[in-house]
Formats: structure tokens, sequence, C-alpha cells
């Protein structure tokens, strides 16, 4: 990997090592304490630690309990035999279930709106003429910056004096809100570098404003705007402070779910949901990486 | 080339012929170029500003307007005022020396009768009793007891109900709170109030909090800033000089952090660190520890920093990765070749480098920690608390509105100058993920 | 103009939303979750459903009138009745955010005393009602302390009794608590506290345990505190203790010395969408048998007089649950009534005293 240089001297060498096993140990400190939830999400005991069963790789010590208990969890019948009923009951009463329906449905609607508003907007700043620039940047930036606590207030009370608070539209405009400075980055990001002159040899060729973008601008910035839209998806998916002001018990979302279930009584039910989690965010991140390279290819620009 | 930017289709020949005739360029339809090169950008401008419109003022409309209208909840109360409106008007024309003469407390008893039908007097209640602690209780009783008062003097039957009508501190209270515009939550908001005089000075010791921790804050935050950067540097470093092949892999570490989520990061450090957690059993295990004094590190100002500094890495890491990248090697080799030894090389050539990565991370990541909730929240315990924590805790659970958006308004400003300085210093535009 | 505004978005999304209307024949209850919420779903919920035939939706929430305000202030109000402490019921009422009730409505016990006879004194508040009494206590863990505490200074004596102590994260009760440790006679508790010494002398008292304390803030933590043993001791409502003990078979054991009881109110917030649904379910759910049944399911003393005789065993048969009461006798010996006033005037100073000397 990392060669050392043949003139290096003995000290440099010690360093050199010394500073291998620093960036080894910074690395587990990224990573070993969402790696560590996964195993522990299947314990069978009622704890947050390894159990010496566990140690030892015996199967005894690992169940699909907490998983099963993310179903049942609310449920009017969970002992119920497990038929059409169940999973209706399943489908409509369990709290994890109907959390994950409200995280799922608030996250599509807030990418869709963050995604079409932002990439409009980049499309505008990366414009040569765009006035007023860093100004506006600035603003559509804002909400990444602005602390989440004055944003929940400030949206808590204007949501609350036109009847948008505790609907499922509020939390949408709110995490669209939180989602644009995403789309407006990436998008902007692969819009950099854009070749203006395609443009106008789609124009002089006799395309419309709309088949231009259909056909030349949204190939082209097509990477970055799923990246943004994923960004967005996420940010909905994770966000909690806006749905701790504006949400009620019929909108709450994963992360409010977990977040009562932190405060009160951590039981292993939250690693299991946690771990689904690592896995979509895993899913969503290699997705992102594929872009990118798509992107780069797309553009000339191959990797060294 | 400009012929062809506002799609009019003028062409190289009109214009010849057009200077050959009059001088002066004029474009095809007659107008002279300067005018049409104006029109022409001008239409551009409005093109590009007719695109970024529908998200400014969904901006305007979704986030600017309510931060706006909670700040000026800050310094606008209206409590008083709305519930006694006539005690308020006839205490804005009152001298306001002593206590007031039978006529202010004729005023008074109406409206508190009105008050009584409306069941309303809680609102100015809490309101005086921000600023007098103990006088809340003076108006509810009093509306309790307001059907008896009949007949004139009311001075002494309000009295009657509760001597402390009597007094004037109560009265000069009175008269500050019956202005709908108010300093008095900015006050409170770094610890200072009015006394009887109007004059203003600091709050009771033993009450003083929000300086504290505001300074709790921007040090807590300037700590963890630094210790991201202590930790972004080394590895940073690696990814850039590794060939891409193993950079991408290693970036990958970085990367799912960054993708997870904060609730999923913030639980897995209480797995890891509480005292039945995995570090701690750790540490028993290689016998560093008793089993009796397993270390307490959650639930407290250590686990607010080790989950925020983990939470926020990412944010060093990329932006200094960034930059590092576009750093030849030859320059340190270079540096070498002229005799500095790999210290000096590094301390003379490489960082100072670097630094635009460095000024862009730690601005980032100290923005985004001074605003930090949701993980002081849940692993802060008693002293690893933010003033956000403080914030949310007058919205929610003290009630007191005003006091909230006062704070808010001071974190927004301090956050919006280090933006102002972050977009100048680093440009908001330089700003990338993955 | 800016209230035209408002009002013209506000007109706008009420029509592209529909209007908050609930569905016909449905009630929002809102109650604290956890053991609790369960008491009164098998005592109040299950048999109105079965006699009204109107579904109950129910909602836990942690207390505080701060959703309820911006419920009604907002003119979207999605709760029927909420379950609240007496201070929040005295503010929410003298902030005009609930209805008054008409105690004439309640049902009489069934020996015909009328409602208002029959309430315990204080439970009837103008704009609400009482179901329960409940209390602040404090409790340990027997199976690791043989010769346990016994009174409210042995809670604040570390060096008879070490280790870690469980205290709600906030000064209610607490302060209540330390002056009582201190020698100040429970009758006289608010008189001191009432003075700028008592204040000083309680938060004197408080640090003497400050290292070792552990903070909680929702209900359901002091039980599962204990049985981590994350403490040795901690205060708690004594309903959680008790059904962690009833239900789960731990081995904690109560101190009653010094308890603080507090009563639990319904009340309906105004605009409730449902309010003649929730009249109904109120009075339902205050008659001499309800507040009677709730009494097997959780040990919080029902606050009608005709209802002691009734309550019988915890639903198990086996535990008796007049001596769990926080109203029975034995434990009333050494107790303080929540002030519901003198909180209502003092608690903004002395929360920022209490956040003060935390962060300290």
């Amino acid at each position: 990997m990392m060669k050392l240089p043949a003139y290096a001297s003995p000290l440099e060498r010690i360093w050199h090592y010394t500073y291998l096993v620093i960036c080894v140990l910074i690395f587990i400190f990224l990573i070993a304490p969402i790696i560590i939830i996964v195993p522990l999400s299947f314990n069978a005991e009622p704890y947050f630690t390894f159990t010496e069963g566990m140690l030892s790789f015996d199967p005894a010590a690992y169940s699909m309990r907490w998983y099963a208990d993310i179903l049942r969890n609310g449920m009017a019948a969970p002992d119920a035999p497990i038929d059409t009923n169940w999973f209706a009951d399943m489908w409509n009463n369990a709290q994890w279930i109907r959390a994950m329906r409200n995280s799922f449905f608030v996250a599509i609607c807030t990418t869709v709106l963050a995604t079409a508003l932002g990439t409009l907007a980049a499309l505008g700043l990366s414009r040569p003429e765009m006035p007023f620039r860093s100004a506006i940047t600035g603003l559509l930036i804002s909400p990444m910056i602005v602390p989440l606590v004055i944003t929940a207030t400030g949206m808590f009370f204007f949501y609350s004096d036109i009847g948008l608070a505790k609907t499922y539209l509020g939390i949408i405009l709110a995490h669209t809100t939180l989602g644009i400075p995403f789309v407006i980055i990436t998008v902007t990001a692969t819009l950099v570098g854009f070749d203006n002159s395609l443009i106008r040899a789609s124009q002089s060729l006799g395309a419309d404003g709309w088949t231009t973008f259909r056909k030349v601008i949204m190939p082209l910035i097509l990477p970055g705007m799923i990246s943004g839209a994923l960004f967005a998806f996420v940010t909905s998916l994770d966000e909690i402070v806006t749905v701790l002001f504006l949400a009620d018990v019929e909108q709450r979302t994963i992360p409010r779910q977990m977040w009562s279930g932190i405060r009160e009584q951590i039981s292993p039910t939250i690693l299991a949901v946690a771990t689904i989690l690592v896995v979509i965010s895993i899913a969503l991140l290699t997705t992102v990486e594929l872009l990118r390279r798509r992107s780069e290819r797309l553009r000339g620009m191959a990797p060294q | 080339m400009w012929v062809y930017t506002g799609g009019e289709q003028t062409t190289m020949a009109d214009i010849t012929a057009n200077q050959a005739v009059t001088g002066p360029l004029i474009a095809a339809d007659g107008t002279p170029l300067k005018r049409k090169l104006a029109q022409t950008t001008r239409r551009a401008r409005m093109r590009a500003l007719l695109l970024t419109a529908p998200l400014v003022l969904f901006l305007l409309v979704s986030f600017v307007f309510p931060i706006g209208q909670m700040l000026y909840q800050s310094a606008h109360n209206p409590s008083f005022g709305d519930v006694l409106p006539n005690t308020a008007r006839a205490l804005a024309e009152w001298e306001g020396d002593g206590v007031p003469g039978e006529e202010m407390f004729a005023i008074l008893a109406a409206d508190l009768k009105q008050a009584r039908e409306d069941r309303s007097i809680g609102r100015a209640a809490t309101r005086v009793n921000y600023e007098l602690p103990g006088s809340r209780s003076l108006f509810t009783r009093t509306v309790r007891n307001i059907g008896k008062v009949e007949a004139a003097p009311y001075k002494e039957a309000l009295i009657e109900i509760n001597e402390k009508w009597d007094d004037p501190i109560l009265w000069a209270t009175l008269k500050r709170v019956s202005n709908d515009y108010t300093a008095s939550f900015y006050l409170a908001a770094v610890d200072r109030k009015y006394d009887a005089d109007g004059s203003i000075v600091m709050q009771d010791e033993k009450r003083q909090i929000y300086v504290q921790l505001f300074w709790r804050t921007l040090w807590l935050s300037a700590l963890i800033t630094f210790l991201c950067f202590l930790l972004a540097y080394p590895v940073s470093y690696m990814l850039s000089v590794l060939p891409l092949r193993y950079s991408n892999l290693l970036m990958i570490l970085v990367l799912l952090p960054f993708w997870t989520s904060l609730l999923v990061r913030t639980t897995a450090w209480i797995a890891m660190l509480q005292s039945e957690g995995v570090v701690n059993d750790l540490l028993v295990w290689t016998s560093v520890l008793d089993d009796d004094n397993r270390a307490q590190m959650i639930y407290n100002r250590t686990g607010t920093i080790v989950a925020m500094t983990h939470i926020l890495l990412p944010f060093m890491i990329l932006p200094l990765y960034s930059v590092m990248k576009t750093i030849p090697p030859s320059y340190m080799r270079a540096a070498r070749s002229l005799g500095a030894n790999s210290f000096t090389a590094f301390r003379r050539v490489y960082f100072p480098q670097t630094i635009p990565g460095i000024a862009a991370g730690t601005l980032l990541v100290f923005i985004l920690a001074i605003g930090y909730y949701i993980t002081p929240a849940l692993v802060g315990g008693q002293d690893g608390q933010l003033i956000s924590n403080l914030i949310a805790f007058h919205m929610q659970r003290s009630l007191n509105w005003s006091l909230a958006a006062a704070l808010g308004g001071i974190l927004l400003v301090g956050v919006l100058v280090l933006y102002w300085v972050y977009n100048k210093l680093v440009g908001i535009d330089k700003l990338k993920f993955g | 103009m800016k209230i035209g505004l408002k009002t013209a978005i506000a007109a706008a999304v009420a029509a592209t939303l529909g209007t908050a209307a609930m569905a016909e024949g449905s009630l929002t209850v809102v109650s604290w979750g956890g053991a609790y919420t369960k008491s009164q779903v098998e005592a109040y919920h299950k048999p109105f459903i079965a006699k009204t035939g109107v579904q109950i939706k129910s909602e836990d929430y942690n207390g505080g009138i701060a959703e309820i305000k911006a419920q009604v202030e907002a003119g979207n109000v999605t709760w029927d009745i909420v379950d609240v402490e007496l201070s929040d019921a005295v503010r929410a009422c003298d902030e005009g955010l609930v209805y008054p009730i008409d105690h004439s409505i309640l049902p009489p016990a069934p020996d015909g005393t009328a409602a208002t006879d029959d309430f315990l004194p204080g439970t009837l508040h103008e704009c609400a009602v009482a179901n329960i009494v409940w209390s602040t206590i404090y409790a340990y863990d027997s199976s690791k302390m043989a010769d346990g505490p016994k009174t409210m200074a042995d809670f604040f004596d570390l060096e008879k009794f070490p280790g870690k102590r469980g205290m709600r994260k906030s000064p209610k009760a607490n302060l209540e608590f330390a002056l009582i440790a201190d020698g100040v006679d429970p009758a006289d508790v608010y008189e001191v506290l009432g003075t700028p010494e008592g204040v000083d002398r309680a938060f004197a008292k408080l640090d003497t345990i400050k290292d070792q304390v552990v903070w909680w803030e929702a209900g359901a933590q002091p039980p599962q505190l204990l049985a981590d043993g994350e403490v040795a001791m901690t205060t708690a409502y004594n309903g959680r203790i008790f059904n962690a003990v009833a239900a789960e078979g731990k081995p904690f054991e109560i101190v009653w010395d010094g308890q603080i009881w507090d009563l639990d109110l319904w009340i309906i917030p105004k605009g409730a969408p449902n309010k003649d649904a929730a009249l109904e379910f109120l009075k339902f759910s205050t008659d001499t048998q309800r507040l009677a049944d709730q009494a097997k399911w959780i040990a919080y003393g029902p606050a009608r007089q005709s209802s002691a005789p009734l309550v019988g065993k915890y639903n198990d048969g086996k535990i008796d649950m007049g001596p769990q009461m926080p109203t029975a006798e034995e434990n009333l010996k050494r107790a303080v009534q929540n002030d519901f006033e003198f909180w209502a005037d003092n608690q903004d100073q002395l929360n920022e005293r209490f956040n003060a000397w935390l962060a300290g």
C-alpha cells in the first residue's frame, strides 16, 4: 500500500508504522459502533452486551426475537395464528410498522418535491448570467446550517397558525426544506464544467426548451439529481427534530419511535431497527457511489 | 457569439449591412446593438432568476418567514395587553411612581372581571410572573375573588383580597409588561433583568445559567472541532496518497457512518459506552477496570463529546481529503531533495497547502456542532447539554416561548456570522459530499 | 394584512386537506403510557367501548400542557380528553385552554351520595375531574439491601446506604424531599420552601448527593434503573414500582416516608372534536365502580370515597391493593400533598435555578 521511500531513516520508519496504527485506530473508531450493533441485535437476552454464549458462537445465544418484536409490538393479537388477519393486524397496528410506513411515505414525497425544486434552482444558479448568485446560494443552503431547533421552533409556530402542524403535509414541507440544500449541492456539482455550448447546439438544431432539457441536460445531470434525491431521502428518513415539534402520534416516524425508545427503555428492538437502517444506508451508499463513477465516466473523467 | 444567446436569429451579414449604413452597431430590428445586448442579457438573467424563483419563494414561506415570525416573538409579547387591555392603556399613560390611585384600580377591576369571563387571566399572570416570580397566584387568586368586588373603592377592595396590590415594585413591573414590545427576554437570555427602578442588573447569581451555557456550547463545539481535526487529518492524508483502488475501499468506512442515521449512531454509542456496555466489558475483561468500578462514559459530557466527534468526523474528512488530493506528491519530494527533513518538509510545504481544507472542515463542523440538539439530549446527562437543549426545554416544557425565541435569536446570529465567514473564506458552492 | 395572509393560507390548507374532523364515533384519549395507560384501557376503555360502541384511540404523552396549548391556539385540536397533573389542569384552566365541567352531571355514588360530596376534597376542579391519587416515593431493591432504608433522611445518607440514586430531572418533588430529609416537618415543607433560605437549604441538601445522582425523565425509567442495578435507590411513581413488583416479580420495596401525593385529572381541550363523547367518557370513567376497577391494575388510589371499600385485589387475585395505595392510612403518616399553587408561582425561577445547579 503506502510505500516508504528507500531513503527513509529509522526514525521515519518508526513514525511510519505508528502512523499506520493511528490510522487503523481511527478507522476502527469510525466504523466499530456501527458494526457492533449488528450482532448485538441478534442477542437472545435483553442486554446490550455480548453474552458468553455469543462469544463462543453458541447458536442458542442468538435469536431473531427482536426482529419479531418489531413486527409484534403494538399488535392487537400478536400471538394469534399467522394468517391474513395476523398480517392485517401487523400492518395496521404494529408501532414500528406504522412508523416505517410513515417514514417512507414522508421521505418519498419529500424526495420528489425537493428534487424537482432543487434541480430547477440549481439549473438557474449555474447559468453564467445568474444575478446575486452568492446571496441566493447562501439562502438556499442555509436550511442545512441553521440549527434545527431554531428551524423547528419557527415552523412549529407558523405551521400551527396555518393549520399545517400535525399533518403529513406539514412534515413533508419541513423535510423538503431541509433536503433542498443537498439537492442543490449535488446537482450544482454535476453542472460544474457543464458545456453550455451543448445547449446552444441543441437550440440551433431547433429543439425547444423542454426538449433541450429532456434530451441534453437531463441525461448529463441525472447522476447528480439521483444522488441529490437520495440525500433528500436519507435526510427525511433520519430527521427527528422537526418531527418532534410538528408530528402527532399519527405521523410518528422511525426516528421518532427510536427517540422515545431510547429515552424510556432501550430494548434490543431498537438495535434491530438500527441494523435494518444500516443495511438501507449501505444500499443507498452503494447506489450513490456507482452513480458517481458513471458520471465521471460519462464526462470522460475516468479515475486515474 | 452573442447572436445565439437570446435565440434571436441575427446574422453576421445583417450586422455588417447595418453598420455600413448608419455607423453605430444596429441589430436586425433596428435597435442599437448596445441596447439589444443589454436586453438579451437582462432576459437571460431573468430566465436564470425565474428558474430559482419557485424554490426561493418556497423557502421564504416555509423557512425564512417562520423563523422571522419566531424571532419577532422574542421582542413582542402581548399577553398582558391582550388580557387586560384597558389596564395596559392606563398604565402606559401613568407616570409610574409608587402605587396608582383609585382610577387605575377601577379599570383593573373591570378588566379582571372580563378576564374571569374569558378565562384568560393565566396568560397575563404568566407574563408578569416571568418578571416578578411569585406574582402568578396574585392574579389567579384575585380573579377568583373578583366577583365579591362590586363597587368602589376598588383600591381598598383589591388590597383587601391581597396586600401585594399595594406594592410599588409590582406596579413598576406591571407598567413594564404593559408594553407589548420588550427587551426582557433578551436580557433574561444573557442572565440579566430589570430591577425595581428599571435599570438593567445581573440576574440572581444562583439563577444565572444561559451565559454559562452559551460559553459551554462554544467551548465544547471548539473541542469537538479540534478532536475532529486531529482524527481527520491523518486519515484524509492516507486516503489522498493511496492508489484509488484502496482509497475508494477505505472511503466507504468514512461514508458509511455519514450515511447512517444519526439516531442509529447515537444508539450505537449508548451500546458501546454504557456501564454494562461493550467498552466497559472489554476493559473489565482485560482487567484494566474492576467489575465494581466501571467507568461512567455516557450520560455525561464525555458521552456528548465522543458521540458528536464521531457524528461530525466525516464533515471534516471530506473537505480535507478533497484539498489534499490536489496537492502533488512531487512537492514533498522536492522539499526533501532540497535538504529539508521530513518534519520540516511537512511543516513548511505540505501543511500550508492544506489550510483551505482545514478552514472549510473546521468551520463546517463548528457551525453544525453549536446547533446540536439530539445527541446531547440523548447521551449528555446533565453536564453535557448544549444551548439548543435549553431552547427545546423552554419550547416544550416551561412554555416560555419568548425566552426560547430570544435564546434562538442569539444562537442564530452567531451561526449566521460564522456562515458568512465560511462563505467569504471557502465559498458555499465548494461544499461537496462523497 | 398579516392576519389576512395567514387566514388565506389556512383556508387553502384546510380546503386541500379536508377539515380535521375525526371519524364519527371515535374518541382520542390521551394519557401517560406504559402500565398506567394499560390500567385505564382495562378499567375504562374496554367497558366503555362495549357499552357505547364508540371506538377509542389511545395516545401517550409525557405530561405538560405545551401540546394542548399548541393545538388550541392553532385551532387544530385532535385530542378529546387528556389525563393531566393537577398543576397543569389549573394552568390550562387559567389560560382558557379547556372547557369548564359542570360537576352536577357526574354520577352519584351507589348509595345516592351526590358526586360533589363523594369525591375526596380538592379533587373536583372547575375544569377538571380527578380520577386517581398518585404519589412520588422512593424505592430500593431489597435483594441487594437486606436492612433497607426507612426514612427520607436515609435516601440522602450516602454513608449508611452507599450507591447511586435515581431522581427525576426536575425541581418538583426533589426540593420537598430534600427539606424533609433535612428535618423539616412534612406539614411545613411549602412554608419553608417559600423563603429564599428554604430554597437554599433544599439545594444544599441536594448538593450532598449530587455526584451520585442519575437523573430520569420518563416514568418508565426508574424501575428500569433499579432492575439494571444502575442505582441503589430511586425516586419513582408508586404505581410503576408496584407494577414491577406485582407483574414482573421484581424485589423492590417502597419507602412511603415523606411521599408527595398528587392528583391526575381528566380535562377536555377547548375545541375537542368529540366533546360530547368525551363528556360521556368522563362520566363513565369516574363512576364508583370504574375507579375501583382501575385499582386492580395499578396501585393508584381512586378519587372517590365510595370506591375505597370496593378496592379488592390485584388482577392476579393475590395482592391486596388497599395497603398499596398512597391514600392508605399507614402510608399517609408523613406525607405531603403537592402544592400546585406554589409550583405555578415558582416553577419558572426554580426551574432556572435547578438547571443552573445541574450545569454547575
